[in-house]
């Protein structure tokens, strides 16, 4: 087998193709365990650069979660009305990002997008890491951190049992789903992939800790049939899920019944919104994880292009949210409504209405500049908006969470909320867990689904054959 | 184990005879022959789906969707119950003066039971019906095999095939134009 880990030449074949030419069975298994089988010292030096600096900010975190275990939340900046700060805005934000994998390996799989493959392992992994992040904040946020457990039904002896009618609970149910169901489903995808790893260092102890996971994956016939009903089965079940997930965090807010936060719109409206920023968070690493391996013949332009389109419709469908809340607030005549976004917009000393627009110029204003396609193949103004997005989507979750809490009903009971250092070290901790966990994942385990690859070559062939 | 050998391969202490193929098309067409030869304990091997592969080395329909299918009702059915249960039995609690059993409000969590059980079952399921995790398998004493991830194809026939006869299933084997023909040990 060619052993060529810096192939001489890298051609990405632009819009129109899901893979690079010259490639077979052979040279996409070797490229693409070859960011895995790579000689340490041979990663590229941003990886090394980026890990170091992911590292410190995991430093960070451990510091800020440490102090808080110590002295409790009384080091962020919450306060009552402002109970849900941070650690809340943190949360909705991770969560909705995982969501693009769930929807890139499951609902695309169902679509048959051609497009999917060599992003579904990638994203798979970024939902693993986002829902760990997401997952550690209102177990940070509930005070004493170490009773968490109180949210599962277990028998205890005080005979007490968690409210299966609040969307807190339903909450623990779907988190904890999401995250072991993402799980099994990244799992299911790596196991013929282990088993080609494992033959790669056959007889090396590498190659064995790879078998060990492959299982004696053999790729017998039999076995494939099986293996593709049930990867089927989790794509169709996951489907749903990921709907369920941001729209079970969505009542979080939409059963209160607090002026900004009882709303209708919000279940599809928060399931768009995070699908959105999913999308810009997958393009965020992916156009520099593809630059840095070269991996531009697996990673095409194309594959740039179709999420930046599901990023400016995702986008689209997020605006009209926007539209919706508002129209809605004026059309409902009630006072309380109409003022939490009266706050919201228009400037008032010692209120957060710039926010809002810096919002609306992240989320709706910037993203229009994917409808030129000119922007969308230029790859680097992709990744720009995409970061642009997420800060976007964050300052959403600000808005919906700090903004409505400061000013409710009773003038008496307003007021305001500043972050603390600790909120920042925290969230900022998170980003640092997360894409440590990235680099990681990217060294350990092979990115991109090399047998669905081997496939997408076979279709390849297929269609040179028949037209020749 | 047996105490009497069905057919001459097992004597020997093989476990089968493989046949290596460079493209899917190849196994497939000879899987198919064989097929039409009369074999029935064989199996094929690629890095990779194969459509009708399954099919053409005598696999019955699956059953996991069955499997996963009774999952997401008893997952269901628990996810409900636990609910109906804590709120109406061990915990009843009158709130505002609704029902004890406010069933609209156990979907979510019902719901969730579901989709969790039935993944669960998915991935445990498939690997049972599969025989794995298995540490030790005889195909993997053919030298090439370990390329059956990587690039190429095989087909298997067992010797336990009650039409298995070493000389002949080679030249069986031959005749569909593989790249080799092994003898698999036990």
């Amino acid at each position: 087998m060619a052993d060529e880990l810096e192939p001489t030449t890298v051609i990405d074949p632009g819009p129109d193709e899901v893979l690079g030419p010259g490639h077979n069975f052979d040279t996409v298994t070797t490229k693409i365990s070859g960011v895995v089988y790579r000689p340490f010292m041979r990663t590229p030096i941003q990886m090394f650069v980026g890990f170091f600096i992911a590292f410190i900010f995991v430093n960070i975190f451990l510091g800020a979660v440490t102090w808080l275990f110590y002295r409790g939340v009384g080091i962020w900046g919450i306060v009552i009305p402002i109970a849900w700060g941070f650690a809340i805005v943190n949360f909705v934000w991770w969560i909705g990002i995982g969501h693009a994998g769930t929807l890139i390996s499951a609902i695309l799989l169902l679509l048959k997008q051609d497009w999917r493959t060599s992003i579904n392992r990638f994203s798979e992994a970024m939902t693993l890491f986002a829902v760990a992040c997401a997952g550690m904040f209102p177990i940070l946020h509930l005070g004493r951190p170490w009773l968490a457990y109180w949210l599962l039904p277990y028998p205890n002896q005080m005979w007490l049992w968690p409210q299966p009618r609040s969307p807190l609970i339903w909450d623990v149910f779907a988190v904890s789903t999401y995250a072991t169901v993402s799980f099994i489903f990244w799992f299911t995808g790596l196991i013929p992939d282990f088993a080609t790893m494992r033959d790669l260092r056959a007889g090396k102890t590498v190659g064995k800790i790879y078998g060990m996971l492959a299982m004696g994956w053999r790729g017998s016939a039999k076995h494939w049939a099986r293996y593709q009903k049930a990867y089927l089965l989790l794509a169709g079940l996951s489907t749903p899920l990921v709907v369920s997930v941001h729209s079970v965090v969505s009542f979080d807010f939409a059963v209160a019944i607090l002026p900004g936060w009882h709303t209708t719109i919000f279940p599809p409206y928060f399931v768009a919104g995070a699908i959105y920023s999913g999308f810009a968070m997958v393009l965020t690493l992916a156009i520099p994880v593809r630059r840095w391996y070269h991996l531009e013949d697996l990673i095409t332009t194309r594959h740039i292009e179709c999420m930046a389109k599901v990023m400016l419709g995702t986008g689209l469908i997020v605006a009209y949210g926007y539209a919706m809340e508002a129209f809605i607030s004026w059309y409902s005549q009630n006072e309380y409504e109409q003022y939490a976004f009266y706050n919201r917009m228009f400037p008032q000393a010692g209120t957060y209405w710039w926010t809002y627009w810096m919002l609306i110029t992240c989320n709706i204003a910037i993203p229009q500049l994917l409808w030129s396609r000119r922007v969308r193949l230029h790859t680097w103004a992709v990744f720009a908006i995409s970061l642009v997005v997420n800060v976007g989507m964050w300052l959403e979750r600000f808005v919906i969470v700090v903004t409505s809490l400061t000013r409710d009903f009773v003038p008496s009971s307003w007021g305001m909320y500043y972050p603390t250092m600790w909120d920042w070290a925290t969230y900022a901790g998170t980003l640092g867990v997360f894409l440590c966990l990235m680099f990681l994942f990217i060294r350990g385990v092979p990115a991109i689904s090399i047998f669905e690859m081997r496939e997408v070559v076979h279709e390849k062939e297929a269609v040179h054959a028949h037209s020749e | 184990m047996p105490t009497q050998s069905r057919s001459a391969g097992e004597a020997l202490n093989l476990y089968g005879l493989m046949a290596e193929f460079e493209t899917p098309e190849g196994l497939l067409a000879a899987a198919e022959s064989a097929r039409d030869e009369g074999f029935r304990h064989m199996d094929a091997y690629a890095p990779m789906p194969v459509e009708g592969l399954a099919e053409a080395v005598a696999q019955r329909k699956t059953t996991i969707e069955k499997i996963v299918f009774v999952a997401g009702l008893l997952g269901a059915t628990g996810g409900f119950m636990l609910c109906w249960w804590m709120t109406v039995v061990a915990y009843p609690h009158n709130v505002a003066g609704r029902p004890l059993n406010s069933w609209p409000a156990y979907i979510p969590i019902t719901f969730e039971s579901m989709v969790l059980i039935s993944c669960l079952t998915a991935l445990v399921g498939m690997l049972m019906l599969n025989g794995l995790p298995q540490p030790y398998h005889p195909v993997f004493n053919v030298a090439q095999f370990e390329r059956a991830s990587i690039d190429r194809f095989f087909l298997c026939i067992e010797a336990r095939d009650p039409r298995f006869e070493l000389e002949a299933t080679r030249e069986f084997l031959e005749g569909l134009n593989p790249l080799e023909v092994t003898e698999v040990e036990k």
